[in-house]
């Protein structure tokens, strides 16, 4: 198939997926088409999607695309959706993630060592958001559990992998200006 | 009289006062409260006072700090204890600070004792930076939406087929079972999420497992019982895939890729 016939064919599985699809995926479903016109399809289609400049976009999230609606017509969505906007994270839980998010795999003590309080409660919100998971376990005495950010975090966020996430030498200079 | 009306005048002065009192302290409340722990109070105060994080005034700092933490516990704030090891630390620092350097001692062991402190407080400001970027991207991909879910295909008789094929399979090993006679009586205490991990650990060490081999394993019915209800919960986490190649063959596991 040309590039031109695998849009719309793309299109049509973005939409219909409940998670954001990869590459590799649609490349699945499309059997018998090289991943590079797969790619150069969804590359071109993501340009002309998001050029119509219309209530929708087409991005890449936790390693897949997705449609979704502009953030800027939440306001009428949410009126015909009826849904209050969900329970926002505390500091604390936050502060926590972002730890975790850069400093993952990491254990629940060092992350005690890096934030000086400690944050269980925080931890187990983070764990039954499913924002974290637990991924094994350190291999010394004590064998205590690692924890990393998971896929739900990186859509969450709205990141295409952890490489989006911010600078953290950004933040070094707030105070010595 | 005289008496009669400065005492009136006293208590009316007092209860303005006191009123205004109660809306400084709300305020106080408000802003001493926002402060989640001792490092974001250092923060404030280095900020505050306008000094260089990297040469911290340590008897000013630690000063302001202790005051603000009087008034947290005037103003009936409950104070943490981290607040007063904090305290404890800053005293400590100080202290160290104005003991005269030990002059026998080399160049590389007198430590600035400010500089732990320092690092912690970098280090914070670092992620709570990147915990405020990360809030306001929350905040934006709240406001995106996605198409509402879509009706699972129940009625797909592929689907339908695998699930009851896989009891057939069970049915088969549990009947044979019972033709022996004895069976080891096991006490096996293990859990449905212990099972799931163990098929998922098997997975990673082979590409497939023959559903078949894994029923006939089981050392107890209770055991097969938990297998069948492991592997039907995998297949609706949509962790594995079960195929069979030939319409009465055995049924095989596949660990199912993660996107």
């Amino acid at each position: 198939m040309t590039v031109d016939e695998l849009k719309p064919i793309i299109e049509s599985l973005i939409y219909v997926s409940e998670e954001p699809i990869s590459v590799k995926q649609l490349a699945a479903l499309l059997e018998g088409e090289s991943m590079d016109d797969v790619q150069a399809a969804a590359d071109q289609l993501t340009e002309e999607f998001n050029a119509r400049a219309g209530g929708l976009e087409l991005r890449q999230l936790a390693g897949g695309y997705r449609i979704t609606t502009r953030p800027e017509f939440s306001e009428y969505v949410r009126r015909y959706l009826k849904s209050q906007p969900s329970a926002r994270l505390s500091l604390a839980a936050l502060e926590t993630l972002a730890v975790i998010a850069y400093k993952q795999p990491i254990t629940i003590p060092e992350i005690l060592e890096i934030r000086g309080v400690t944050s269980t409660s925080a931890i187990k919100t983070l764990l039954d958001r499913r924002l974290i998971v637990a991924k094994g376990h350190k291999q010394v005495v004590g064998r205590p559990m690692l924890y990393g950010t998971s896929k739900d975090f990186l859509i969450h966020f709205g990141l295409n992998d952890l490489s989006e996430l911010p600078n953290l030498e950004d933040f070094e200079d707030l105070m010595t200006s | 009289m005289k008496e009669g009306l400065s005492q009136e005048t006293e208590q009316s002065g007092t209860a303005e006062t006191q009123s205004e009192f109660a809306e400084t302290t709300d305020q106080y409340k408000v802003k001493l409260s926002m402060f989640e722990g001792p490092l974001d109070l250092l923060l404030y105060l280095i900020r505050k006072e306008e000094v260089s994080i990297y040469d911290i005034p340590i008897a000013r700092i630690s000063e302001q700090y202790l005051e603000y933490l009087r008034a947290m516990e005037e103003l009936d704030i409950g104070v943490a204890g981290e607040f007063l090891v904090m305290a404890a630390t800053l005293i400590h620092i100080k202290t160290q600070m104005l003991l005269p350097r030990d002059p026998d001692a080399p160049l590389e062991e007198t430590e600035d004792p400010r500089n732990e402190l320092v690092y912690q407080l970098l280090e914070h400001q670092k992620f709570k930076g990147a915990a405020n970027v990360l809030h306001q991207r929350a905040m934006m991909e709240a406001a995106a939406f996605t198409r509402a879910s879509m009706d699972e295909d129940t009625d797909n008789p592929e689907v339908a087929a695998t699930v009851f094929k896989l009891f057939e399979v069970f049915k088969e090993v549990m009947d044979r079972r019972q033709a022996i006679s004895e069976m080891e009586i096991v006490r096996d205490e293990m859990t449905m999420a212990e099972k799931i991990a163990e098929i998922k650990l098997m997975l990673n060490n082979s590409a497939e497992v023959s559903a078949r081999t894994l029923f006939e394993r089981a050392r107890s019915r209770r055991e097969m019982v938990l297998i069948f209800l492991s592997v039907l919960e995998l297949v609706k986490g949509l962790a594995i895939r079960l195929t069979q190649s030939e319409i009465f063959g055995d049924i095989v596991i596949v660990k199912r890729e993660a996107a």
